[in-house]
């Protein structure tokens, strides 16, 4: 369910791209980012709602639940302030989904490590093309290699929850669908530093981590974006097409 | 519904008139062709069709799923199931070389390589113009019209041409 709710939530915020990209081709690519996540969050919810055993569907949990039982991290939720900043969100994320899908690819559980294999290719790719992003706008003019580390620097304090660890991280790693929070972050740590030089860009200092979305504490964006969401399952109920 | 079939037959023959519906995004291809249809079982009266997603988010799957339904209660099969599979994950390896000549034909670059290899999906091979055939192609943006395309140019004929991505 967090993984599902992680997808969707970038998925909106990639299909807010439509129209916003910095040129057509780029557009459409921002957009086809936002249809994987939009797939793999299906996908993951649909198989959460069966889980659950509680009579709900997907669509039950993206349109009729609120903003606290919303499990998505901070990062994804953050708000495409300009191209850098929905790049390097994206960015981040990718090299995080890479390696849980990687990891829940080898899970016996046909339908997550099916629902896995795949996404890890669509991932892979994700992570090329932004990844090209991050140098090139790192690595291109006084403008844009300033407007790529704010954006870094104003996003690196919600890295930190993708390495927390709560109870029901610890029992997952004990069944092996999970690695742990401090494998996970000198993955992580050790990728984006590599890319952020490489990209002409410099690391964030150590700073305090917000963190939380596992309670479903989550920014003020988050409330925005699911009024926009659920708007037309709030306002009419259960509507179809 | 031909009674006297035997489960084999019957089956070869669904397989048939599934081959008749044609990839809704790429209508040169079907549906078989292309890999999606994954099997054709039978329980009692009712028929389960297993397709598997080429993408995650591929739009055109609800689409093949209607198609299906249609196609098969044309021919008289009532009670049709779709049940949606991910392993073994879609791959660009099951389409046949008679496939991808079709792909080229129709102005769509075929996927280089295997996807084993991760080659044609780093682009590390050239690409060649479904046009011209020249190998002297460059990509211009690593998705196009579908999420399963990149968009490509054909440096000597400037024809710019759509690229079946190597998954």
């Amino acid at each position: 369910m967090r993984l599902g709710d992680s997808c969707l939530i970038m998925a909106h915020r990639q299909s807010e791209m439509c129209s916003k990209g910095p040129f057509l081709e780029e557009d459409i690519a921002q957009t086809n980012l936002g249809l994987d996540l939009l797939g793999q969050a299906e996908a993951l919810l649909i198989y959460a709602a069966e889980l659950e055993g509680k009579g709900r569907v997907a669509d039950d949990l993206v349109y009729k639940r609120p903003e606290r039982d919303f499990y998505n991290f901070m990062l994804t939720e953050q708000p495409n302030t300009d191209f850098a900043f929905a790049v390097v969100r994206q960015f981040i994320m990718a090299l995080y989904l890479g390696k849980v899908y990687e990891t829940l690819a080898k899970v016996d559980d046909d339908t997550l490590s099916g629902i896995a294999t795949k996404a890890v290719k669509e991932i892979t790719y994700h992570q090329l093309h932004l990844g090209m992003w991050v140098k090139r706008l790192g690595d291109g003019t006084q403008e844009s290699h300033e407007r790529v580390q704010t954006a870094v620097n104003e996003l690196w304090m919600f890295v930190g929850e993708l390495y927390e660890e709560d109870e029901l991280d610890l029992k997952m790693q004990e069944a092996g669908y999970t690695i742990s929070g401090n494998k996970m972050k000198a993955y992580l740590t050790a990728k984006i530093s590599a890319h952020l030089t490489e990209a002409t860009l410099s690391v964030p200092e150590a700073v305090y981590m917000t963190t939380g979305s596992k309670k479903g504490i989550h920014t003020e964006y988050l409330g925005y974006i699911l009024a926009e969401m659920q708007y037309l399952q709030r306002a009419y109920p259960d509507a179809k097409w | 519904m031909v009674s006297e079939m035997s489960n084999a037959q019957e089956k070869q023959l669904i397989y048939h008139y599934l081959s008749e519906i044609s990839d809704p995004e790429i209508p040169v291809i079907n549906i078989v062709e292309m890999g999606v249809v994954r099997d054709v079982l039978f329980h009692n009266l009712k028929l389960e069709i297993r397709l598997t997603p080429t993408y995650s988010g591929c739009p055109a799957m609800d689409m093949i799923g209607h198609l299906v339904r249609e196609k098969l209660q044309s021919k008289g099969y009532d009670s049709v199931e779709i049940t949606l599979v991910y392993k073994p994950a879609w791959t660009t390896d099951w389409m046949s070389a008679e496939t991808k000549e079709k792909l080229r034909v129709y102005g769509i670059a075929p996927p280089v390589g295997t996807a084993t290899s991760k080659k044609g999906l780093l682009n590390e091979d050239s690409v060649s113009c479904p046009q011209c055939g020249s190998k002297n192609t460059e990509i211009k943006s690593m998705f196009g019209s579908t999420a399963c395309k990149a968009l490509y140019l054909c440096k000597d004929c400037l024809e710019p041409f759509d690229y079946f991505k190597c998954i």
